[in-house]
This record gives structure tokens, sequence and C-alpha cells, in this order.
């Protein structure tokens, strides 16, 4: 029993230096492209990609997982920067077509309850309690946190209205 | 003549250098007649924006009276201008309007009805060589001078940036390059003293040695006009120049009077010229010397779908069926309205569009008069590569834009695209390369304003971050402050409730004490 047991843990000792050094040897060390693609995603994690944030987001954009057009907020601008981080080819002609959202918030109706403007992780929201909530366009992303927790449904997204500075003109499309 | 000053280099360059198109000059018979001077419209559309840069900010309320020449909209950071109120009337608001737009996209402007007495505020004179050339561009800015060929840039910005480098030479821009245009033909003719104080006032404020203005040789009665407003001065000089489209646009007019070439990220003033239109000086010049802001301008009103084509004088915010309406209406089915030249204008998707500061030209064009022939395909003639004025090469970079590859379009210098559409003129195949161009740069500002959204959004959810961290760390600070007090507050009892035990005579008072501190925890 003793031969068998010492035998045993020696076999397992030995084994485990094996395993131990040949992990030391062979060490690999983790891509860094998940944490280069966080860094250029906005960090608001909306989760309009479908991950539960821009870091799971990057991981699943890294593995070749997720396209370089899954977020919104980023717009064109940020997928044109992935696409060219991550060599792929991208056409950017079908993106164009989906206007980006932005939430407004309807003043009727809107009941001061700051609960919005809590939840908003980049600070759009601006009001106080019991005082009409408004929206800075400039900031919101479109993430959509916001509009589920009005009381009054008072906070909505909407597409962004197109006006003489963001208008842009159209490709020619023939032959 | 301006020989001394260009080199053999530049003279072989003009013969050798063949850019640019020759259309068809369609001037008359809009340039043969004098300028007309329009009623007054009832009501007047002021945009905000008739200039290049931020929109002026109004400072006037709906119903307030206002005067002709009174302040309207203030000019918003640097690059900027003000607008005044053209004639006197009540502010019926201010509200979406209608404007010249591609797409029809309408944008704030202030409403103003005409009470018809055009009562003025009193205007302040100066001596326009008795000024410092800081204090010329502080009238013209206040005046709301802006480029008036076209460009609408703020002409005051301008002038302040040609003062913080050396300027040698001041050009007016009297090119009119694009067909049908006359309207600054008409000003040169009528008013060419005008034209030359407003040249020598921006020499003067510019310190520079000399003013050329260049007109294209198609104008003779507007060359001689000028040669005879500038005989006493010896500091302006009139150049003729030939008629080739685009003359008129800056760096082309540089390069043919000097000799000197603009570098592709620079302006003008690298290179000791500055460029305005010959009537922007005219309003330079009744802005310097005699306190005039800008609220009219001559527009030729013209087509071939047109009456009685001819040149106006109109108080800006005029609404462009006004126009048509005084020169007679059309004769005939009009394929489209221009507001600007055929080249470089914009078609209009309503009458309703105000006359606006940069506003040169109302077209009513016949079917005839437009193109519409569906594209073919390139041939690769390379006709679009010898009329470029700045060299680029026009087939190349719409093929680009064409397969979604910006990038590649900018490599090869589509950010020094002046958008003068002389490639789309020439082009056999009838290709719209400009439009190709006018897209790119749209949208490669469009993926610079959402990057700079996108850095913008980052910070804001870094600084939310860091404040929740520090809210945090306030809340944890504040309850351990409490529970230190709570435990001094029971401490101090426990060492009263042990000095009561001793002496027994002293019971009352602390007891009491012990008693309220052991109710201060409670609530605490």
């Amino acid at each position: 029993m003793l031969i068998a047991v010492s035998s045993l843990s020696a076999l397992g000792v030995v084994f485990g230096l094996i395993l131990g050094l040949a992990a030391r040897r062979f060490h690999v060390e983790p891509s860094g492209v998940a944490a280069e693609l966080e860094a250029m995603m906005p960090g608001s994690n909306c989760g309009q990609c479908g991950f539960p944030g821009c870091s799971a987001a990057a991981a699943a954009l890294a593995m070749g997982e997720a396209a370089p057009d899954c977020c919104p907020p980023g717009g064109r601008g940020l997928a044109a920067t992935l696409a060219d981080k991550l060599g792929v080819a991208l056409d950017l002609d079908g993106l164009a077509e989906q206007v980006p959202k932005v939430a407004g918030v309807k003043e009727e109706i809107c009941i001061g309850c700051t609960k919005c403007f809590k939840a908003c992780p980049t600070d759009a929201v601006v009001g106080a309690m019991k005082q009409i909530h408004v929206v800075m366009r400039e900031a919101c992303t479109g993430c959509a946190k916001c509009e589920p927790l009005c009381p009054t449904g008072a906070i909505e997204l909407a597409p962004l209205p197109v006006t003489p500075q963001s208008w842009v003109w159209p490709k020619p499309v023939f032959g | 003549m301006n020989a001394p000053l260009l080199s053999p280099f530049a003279r072989l360059n003009r013969l050798v250098r063949r850019w640019g198109a020759h259309p068809e000059g369609r001037k008359h018979p809009a340039a043969d007649t004098e300028v007309a001077l329009l009623p007054l419209p009832p009501r007047l559309v002021l945009p905000l924006a008739q200039h290049v840069g931020a929109p002026a900010r109004p400072i006037v309320s709906p119903g307030q009276r206002v005067q002709r020449g009174e302040l309207l909209a203030v000019a918003q950071g640097t690059i900027s201008a003000p607008i005044h109120a053209p004639t006197s009337g009540v502010v019926l608001g201010i509200g979406d309007a209608p404007t010249a737009h591609p797409a029809g996209l309408v944008a704030p402007a202030i409403i103003l009805e005409a009470d018809g007495a055009d009562e003025p505020l009193p205007l302040e004179e100066a001596e326009p060589f008795a000024l410092a050339p800081a204090e010329i561009a502080r009238r013209v800015a206040a005046a709301g001078i802006v480029g008036m060929g076209g460009a609408t840039f703020p002409a005051a910005v301008k002038l302040s940036l040609g003062q913080r480098r050396p300027i040698d030479t001041v050009i007016l821009n009297g090119g009119e390059c694009e067909p049908y245009l006359s309207c600054d033909d008409r000003l040169m003719r009528e008013r060419a003293d005008a034209v030359v104080d407003g040249a020598r006032i921006i020499r003067h404020a510019m310190g520079a040695a000399i003013a050329l203005i260049g007109v294209e040789s198609n104008k003779p009665e507007a060359i001689a006009a000028l040669r005879s407003a500038a005989k006493p001065f010896a500091d302006v000089r009139v150049v003729p120049l030939p008629s080739r489209y685009p003359m008129g646009s800056a760096e082309q007019l540089i390069g043919w009077l000097t000799g000197r070439e603009v570098p592709a990220d620079g302006r003008s003033a690298d290179v000791g010229v500055l460029v305005h239109n010959v009537g922007t000086a005219a309003a330079i010049q009744r802005a310097v010397r005699y306190g005039e802001p800008l609220t009219r301008r001559i527009v030729t009103v013209s087509g071939g779908a047109l009456r009685t084509p001819r040149n106006l004088e109109v108080r800006i915010g005029t609404p462009a069926s006004a126009l048509i309406e005084f020169c007679g209406g059309i004769k005939a089915p009009v394929a489209r309205y221009v507001m600007g030249g055929p080249m470089m204008g914009v078609a209009l998707r309503s009458l309703d569009v105000p006359v606006v500061k940069g506003t040169s030209g109302i077209l009513a064009l016949l079917p005839s008069e437009v193109g519409g022939a569906e594209p073919g395909p390139c041939i690769r003639c390379a006709s679009c590569v010898g009329a470029c004025p700045i060299e680029l090469m026009p087939l190349d970079m719409a093929s680009f834009i064409r397969a979604g590859d910006l990038d590649a379009a900018l490599r090869i210098g589509l950010k020094d695209c002046i958008g003068c559409g002389t490639c789309s003129y020439v082009c056999p195949s009838q290709i719209p390369l400009v439009q190709f161009f006018n897209h790119a740069k749209g949208e490669l500002a469009a993926r610079e304003r959402e990057r700079t959204k996108q850095e913008t959004v980052r910070e804001l959810v870094e600084a939310r971050a860091r404040r929740m961290e520090r809210e945090a760390r306030e809340k944890a600070e504040a309850a351990a402050r409490r529970k230190a007090e709570r435990e001094r507050a029971k401490a101090a009892a426990a060492a009263a409730a042990k000095a009561a035990a001793v002496p027994v005579e002293a019971a009352p008072a602390t007891a009491t004490s012990a008693a309220t501190a052991g109710a201060e925890e409670a609530t605490a």
C-alpha cells in the first residue's frame, strides 16, 4: 500500500513539474486585439449590439463572431475604424440607410421623476425632481436605456432629424 | 498689364496648361439692360445661415418693430456673420423656412413684415484711409459682409486672417465665368468708382502694394469703365483675363495673375494674396465709408424660359418668385429653376426660397438648357483630366468613390477638388463626376462628425464613471464616520454608567445623560 501511494505521488509530482514547466516554456501572451478594440468602442455598455457590454462585443469582434458594423452608437466612423483594425472588407452603403436615433422628451407628459437621467450612461438627460427633463442630442447615443423606465412614456427614441448641416449628397446611381 | 510680376515659367505655364472649359456665355440680353430696383416685397425671409460657419443668433423677438439696417441676429463664434433688417417693419416670427438646398430642406429664419415706410437707422460715416486696419475689419464684420460671389465666407474673417500674414497683392475677382450671370458685369459698369474705391480700401487694410482687378475679356465695357475709374490711382490695375471656366475660382485667378500656386492644404494668404469678389469689394466700400450693412445685392434673373432677362437690385430675403414676376414671368415650360450659376448653382424646389447674401442669379431653364441624358460608361478619354483646373484625375476619383473606397479617392486629391463641375461638363459620357465628389466630401465630413461625437461620448461615460465612484466613496466615508461617532457615544455612555455606579450620590444627573446618550444611539 505504501509503495502504491508513494509511486503514484511521485508520478503526480513528476507530471505536475512537467506540466508546470511546459506552461512556463510554451507560454502564449493573450491576444491584445480585444483590449485594443474595446478602447475604440464608445464604452457606454448600451447593449444595442446584442452583447452584454462593450468588452463582450470587443471579444466577439476579435473572435470574428460579430460584424464591424454591429455598434449603432459608433456609426459609420467606428465601423470603418474597426474594419480597418480587423482587416476585413466592409460595405458601408447598407449602413448609410440606418438612420441614427436619439431620445426626445415629450414635455407635456414628463413628470420629472428623474428615472431616465439616472440610467443614462452618457449623462445626456438633464433635469431635476419635478422639473421637465430634456435630452442633449449631441450626447445621446440612442442606447434606449431610458425608454422602458419612463412611467408616462414621455421619453421616446426618434430618428435624428436631417439638417442642412448634416445632410450629405446622395451617391449617384446609374448603369 | 501686370507683366513684371510674372516669371517666364509662369508665362509658359499660361500657354501650355489648357485647363477649364468654354461653356456658351448666354449673358445677353440680361447684361445689356441697366440694373432695376425691385419694389419692396411685403414679406422678407432672412435665413440665419447665409454664410459659411456658425449660423447667426437672433436677438429680436416676434412682434418687435425694427428699422432698416437694425441688427436682427448677431455673429456666433469666430467664423460667422450678423444679419440686419433690409427694411423697416415688424418681426413676424423666427422659424423654419425653405432655403436653397439641393434636398429642399428647411432652416431657421427670421420672418420680417415690411411696413412700406423703409425708415433707415442713422449711419456712421468714416474716412477709410484714416482708419486702422483692425477698425476696417471691425466695420466690415459689423456690416455682416460675406463673399458675394457665392462662397459666402465672412469677409471680415478673411481680412483679419490676412492681417496676420504679409499680403503683397489684393485681387478683386471680376471673372464671373459662370454662364448667364452678369450681376458683377453690371456692377462694374455702373458702379466702377465704388469697386475701385473698395479695392483701394482693402489694399489699405492689408498693407498690400497693389490691388489687381481681374475681369474676363468678354466684358469689354466693364474693363473700360474700371480703367477710367482707376486712372487717378497708381495702386489699382485692371487686368483682362481670358474667358474660360472656372477663371473666377480664387486659385485659378491667383495662378493666372501672379504665377503663384496655393498649396494643397493652404489658403491664398499663404502665397501673400487676398482675393475678394468685386461685389464684396463694393459692399465693403459701402460699409467702411458709409457704415451701411449688407442688406441688398444685384441678382441676375435669366434663363431661356424667362420673358425679360435682366439684373435687379434686390433686398436680401425677397422670395425668388417676386424676381421672376418682375421680369415678366415665364414664357415657356421650365425644366429647372436654379439659384446661382448653371455650373455650381442649386436647383430650387420652390420659388418661396429667399434671395440670400450669396445669391448671384435666379435662372429659369428650358429643357434644352439642362443636361439629362442617362450617363454612359467611362471610355477613359481623359477629357476630365485635361479640363480639371486643379490637375486632379476625376475619372479615377469617381471610380474609387463608386466602389466605396473614399480613402483611395482622398489619397489622389479629393480634398483639393473645388467642385467647379468642369469635369462633368466636358464628360462625353455625361457621368455626374462632381456629384460623386460632393457625395464623398459630405460622407467624409459626416464620418468626422461621428468620430468627434464618439470621442465626446467616451469622455462623458468616463466622467460619469468617475462621478459614480466618487459618490460611492463619499457615501462609504460618511457611513464610516457615523459608525465611529456611534461607537464613541457608546463608549462614553458606558464610561458614564461605570462612573455613576461607583459614587451613589451623583446618580441623578449622570443617569440622565447616560439615558439621553442611549436614546441618541437608538435614533441614530
